[in-house]
């Protein structure tokens, strides 16, 4: 067995991000390379396929300027590990976790692999404890617990990134006991959103680490930091015991770079050209959301996916909600109308709110404040197709209140443009609502 | 014999091991890792490895063992929860804490546990495969000690009493030792002697299927439907409440939150039909999606097996696995690491032959012990895009015996479950019509018509009242649509969360029967010539 560092400079062809290399004495799979190029410069790589002493690496840097014959690649010998610390907490990294905030590296206290180990469903806690994001339509409706994996689907244009500072603001656990921490993942931004979520960050009463991945840094990477994120988060949820939100966005440009990655590497393209195995990749990421038996500290993921072409049946939000415990829709209705956030309440579902709410959680009439509203909305919205065919001058009384709910529900209870609001003041203004237009609440 | 790791891609590695045969068992790498051999050459052969083969080195070790893929069975199975490869994941989690890392064997039965053994079997009878050598209580159910291969032979001497499964049950003529467990390769069927026809029903206590859709007893249906259609809520609510024996669930590449919800739930749980506690029933295999895809692809046959296996005792087993789908996907990740060659989709031209050959594991039949077991399978399907049109729903279609279609636009208005009543079909309805006919009501298949009827018309009316609203129809027609709203609201609906979770089909025909008293009456006042408003008012006076 190899311990020590090996350097090869064998390489038979180089093709994209793709290297083979002949006469390696056992690779590993996964094994982390360095690629230093005829000039100097240093790359990551990653073993991807070992054939006898034939082994293909995947280069995660700017290939250009690779030759066969200078070119050398070292070999570690381990996989890639992640370094950890609680001195990352309000902590600003790149996507291949060096600092992006002028300060100095940390000093690690502990390598974990960047894949983590699956969770094993014995020793799972059933999650069920309210966290506050301070947005009525989520904390009211479709509440997020400790453990859950929540995604928003949003659409190119809809205020997603307004949301995400909202939510990396104001969150907190309801009744503000234990650590909180938020961890900010962001994937291929755009100097204007790079610029924007910095001054958000700026702006951060709770601890955070953030890890962002910017638009013109290395496609591997963008694999890379939300992996990066949750080694981080596991690490403090489960051994520094805290309770760790993990914000993602945007998952379609995850997405977007593992196709790109797997055309790259000739695999067979599945639907729309993303990969077969796109579901357990997904799966891999989103299932590190939750909490184990008898220990403090959770896990909590609430990932952004912006579907192509407003399509929720396109694979990436498709195989998201496959995986996720529910969705928070956003729609492009309410967002002509200048509600904020603009929650379509009928298609949003926490799947796992029913556990997370009612007494010594939220409030006891919790459950029953949240089911009339839905079902008042949803009569509401039947009544505006109805209206649309027979008028409303045509509608009986009752069937006009309904309409008028609707709208203002929107306005008043989704909509809420500035400031967070308390479970308790979201819950009263549905109550209040629901009491303008005479309607019970059973 | 020890060979070496030629090559390594995905979850599948090459080795120059020679001797090995097809789908036998592997130990690979230093780590040990548990893999299956799925092809032979000349001068290498193909595992498929059940762990994250991550960190593996070429030229590190590869084992055989000689024997292929199996799962031990024996008392003990109830009330666990198991990987893919039969591990108990409670004493996984004991010895090497909450995540789980690779390269562990611990084997699926306790073997010090102590049982008390009752032969049904005296010193000088003949013992055959298959046959029962006596019984242990395994909570409520009695388990029978069946004997595995080559535990065959001349009773020479029985015992009696606490017996742990390390401990002969006695001896036979020529020395050999009676065993209370065996092992059986996971992907060959169980044999049996005779099959029969899938017969009575499986009550699932859901209205619409046991109603509308009834499946039959060693019979096959499958809900496919897109996310959050309530499949896994459906799958879980049949698990608590089937009329059966015993329940084997697979979690097949879903989530783990769910099943720790599952686990607490029934852990509280009584059977509804024995009143004894619903996870002594219960046998949960579960492989998350984020655990390896190749023991992915295995824990739909290690679950199977240890259904078989209670069959093999004469109980009502009922497979329920979540989903198939991700089954599916594993089987398309493994055959494109082979670079085998892509049916449709991608999945492997040997999809549907897979998936028949697994389905056709279902069954009533008469077990090599001269009993009778059943064998029934409810699986879930994950279309992508909730388009049915693709190859897995339409693999299942042809093999099938029902189709429980959930449908989109019903969860989406909350109707739970959302069954589609136009679209489901069951093979088994006329059967099993004529069973409830004969065993709960003389009106079961009058009622059943009617309620079909009525849901069809108010399809038709619907499109009428878009038009000139509901305001602009005969009273006849609306109180068609009043009665239609009933059977959809009250009757289809079943709040998987509520006391109303569970309807025996006592009450599932009463309830339908009490509908359409309801409906003929206000029918009778209207051919009074009693408007509609009127009637209702009087009707229901609030
Ligand atoms: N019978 C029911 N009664 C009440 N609510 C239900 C019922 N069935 C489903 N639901 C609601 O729908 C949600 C989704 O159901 P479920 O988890 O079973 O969907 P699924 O089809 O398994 O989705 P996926 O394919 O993503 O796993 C549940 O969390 C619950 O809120
Ligand atoms: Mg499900």
């Amino acid at each position: 067995m190899r311990r020590s560092e090996h350097v090869y400079r064998s390489i038979s062809s180089i093709s994209g991000q793709l290297i083979f290399l002949q006469g390696v004495v056992s690779a590993r799979i996964g094994e982390v390379v360095t690629v230093t190029a005829p000039h100097g410069l240093k790359m990551d790589a990653e073993v991807l396929e070992i054939e006898g002493e034939n082994v293909l690496i995947e280069v995660f840097g700017e290939t250009r300027g690779l030759d066969i014959g200078r070119t050398s690649v070292a070999f570690g010998d381990t996989v890639r590990l992640v370094p950890l610390s609680s001195d990352m907490i309000g902590r600003i990294f790149n996507g291949s976790l060096s600092p992006a905030d002028d300060m100095p590296m940390f000093i690690p206290e502990q390598w974990r692999p960047i894949t983590g180990a699956p969770m094993n469903p014995a020793a799972r806690a059933r999650p069920e404890e309210f966290i506050e994001t301070g947005y009525s339509v989520i904390d009211g409706l479709n509440t997020l617990v400790k453990g859950q994996k929540l995604p928003v689907f949003s659409c190119a244009g809809l205020p997603s990134k307004e949301l995400v500072s909202g939510i990396l603001k104001n969150s907190r656990l309801s009744k503000g006991e234990g650590d909180f921490v938020v961890v900010f993942a962001a994937l291929g931004l755009t100097f204007h959103e790079y610029s924007y979520y910095m001054k958000v960050l700026g702006e951060m009463k709770t601890g955070f680490v953030a890890v962002i991945n910017s638009a013109e840094e290395p496609v591997m990477e963008r694999l890379l930091a939300p992996r990066f994120a949750l080694t981080i988060a596991e690490y403090l949820a489960f051994e520094k015991e805290m309770d760790v939100l993990v914000i993602i966005t945007d998952m379609t440009n995850y997405c977007d770079a593992l196709r790109e990655i797997s055309t790259a590497r000739e695999e067979l393209p599945g639907r729309r050209g993303y990969p077969g195995y796109m579901y357990s990749d997904l799966a891999s990421l989103f299932e590190r959301a939750g909490r184990l038996k008898g220990q403090k500290g959770s896990v909590t993921m609430l990932p952004v996916v912006t579907m192509p072409e407003d399509d929720i049946t396109h694979p990436i939000p498709d195989l998201t909600g496959y995986i996720t415990e529910g969705q928070i829709v956003l729609s492009r209705e309410l967002h002509r109308l200048n509600v904020f956030p603009p929650v379509d309440v009928l298609p949003s579902l926490s799947r796992l709110m029913q556990k997370g709410i009612g007494k010594d959680r939220t409030r006891e009439d919790h459950r029953k404040i949240s089911n009339n509203l839905f079902k008042y909305y949803a009569r509401g919205r039947d009544m505006r197709r109805l209206e649309a065919i027979v008028g409303r001058d045509g509608m009986p009384e009752k069937d006009i209140r309904m309409l008028d709910f609707a709208d203002l529900f929107e306005r008043e209870f989704v909509g809420q443009a500035s400031g967070r609001r308390g479970i308790g003041e979201t819950l009263d203004i549905g109550i209040g609502l629901m009491k303008r237009f005479s309607l019970e609440v059973t | 014999m020890t060979g070496k790791i030629l090559g390594i891609s995905g979850p599948t590695i090459s080795t120059d091991l020679k001797g090995l045969s097809l789908y036998e068992r592997v130990y690979v790498g230093h780590a040990m890792l548990t893999g299956e051999v799925v092809r032979l050459e000349q001068d290498r052969s193909v595992i498929q490895v059940y762990e994250d083969t991550r960190g593996l080195a070429a030229n590190e070790p590869v084992k055989g063992t000689g024997t292929p893929l199996s799962v031990r069975l024996g008392p003990g199975l109830l009330s666990g929860m198991f990987d893919g490869l039969q591990r108990p994941l409670r004493r996984l989690k004991e010895e090497m804490g909450p995540f789980i890392t690779c390269g562990r064997e611990i084997y699926g039965l306790d073997h010090q546990k102590k049982w008390s053994f009752s032969p049904s079997v005296k010193g000088g009878d003949e013992i055959a495969q298959g046959q029962v050598i006596g019984s242990v209580e395994e909570g409520a159910l009695r388990h029978l000690v069946i004997s595995g291969p080559g535990n065959t032979g001349r009773v020479l001497q029985i015992r009696e009493g606490e017996i742990s499964l390390d401990e002969p049950l006695g001896t036979y003529d020529g020395g050999g030792m009676i065993v209370g467990c065996h092992e059986w390769p996971v992907r060959l069927a169980r044999p049996y002697r005779k099959k029969f026809a899938p017969a009575g029903p499986l009550v699932t206590g859901q209205r619409s299927i046991d109603f509308l859709f009834p499946v039959a007893k060693g019979g096959t249906a499958i809900f496919p439907g897109g996310f959050g259609t309530g499949k896994t809520i459906l799958e879980q609510a049949i698990a608590k409440f089937a009329d059966v024996d015993v329940v084997v669930y697979v979690g097949c590449g879903e989530r783990g939150n769910e099943m720790a919800e599952m686990i607490e739930e029934f852990e509280g749980l009584k059977d509804p039909w024995t009143g004894r506690p619903l996870m002594e029933r219960t046998i949960l295999v579960v492989n998350t999606s984020n655990m390896p895809v190749a023991a992915r692809e295995a824990s739909i046959y290690t679950a199977v097996t240890m259904a078989e296996y209670y069959r093999d005792m004469g109980y009502q087993v009922l497979f329920l696995a979540d989903s198939l789908s991700r089954w599916a996907e594993a089987l398309r990740e493994i055959s494109s690491s082979l670079e085998e060659m892509p049916g449709e989709e991608g999945y492997p031209t040997y999809l549907a032959s897979r998936l028949s050959g697994f389905l056709e594991r279902a069954g009533v039949v008469e077990t090599l012990g001269g009993m009778t077991g059943s064998l029934t399978m409810l699986l879930s399907v994950s279309p992508p895009g909730g388009d049915f049109t693709e190859p897995v729903t339409q693999a299942c279609l042809r093999t099938t015996g029902a189709f429980l279609m959930l449908d989109t636009a019903l969860a989406h208005r909350r109707h739970f479950p959302a069954i589609n009543w136009f679209q489901s079909y069951s093979l088994y309805a006329d059967e099993l019509g004529k069973h409830f006919r004969e065993n709960i009501s003389p009106q079961w298949d009058d009622l059943l018509r009617r309620a079909r009827e009525v849901l069809q018309k108010e399809e038709m009316l619907r499109e009428v009242s878009e038009i000139v609203g509901a305001e602009g129809l005969q009273d006849s027609d609306r109180l068609l649509m009043l009665a239609a709203e009933k059977i959809r609201m009250e009757f289809l609906s079943q709040n998987a969360y509520s006391e109303d979770a569970f309807s025996p089909p006592v009450d599932t025909l009463a309830l339908i029967s009490r509908i359409f008293q309801f409906y003929d009456r206000i029918r009778g006042q209207l051919a009074q010539g009693i408007s509609l408003d009127d009637a209702l008012k009087t009707e229901c006076p609030s």
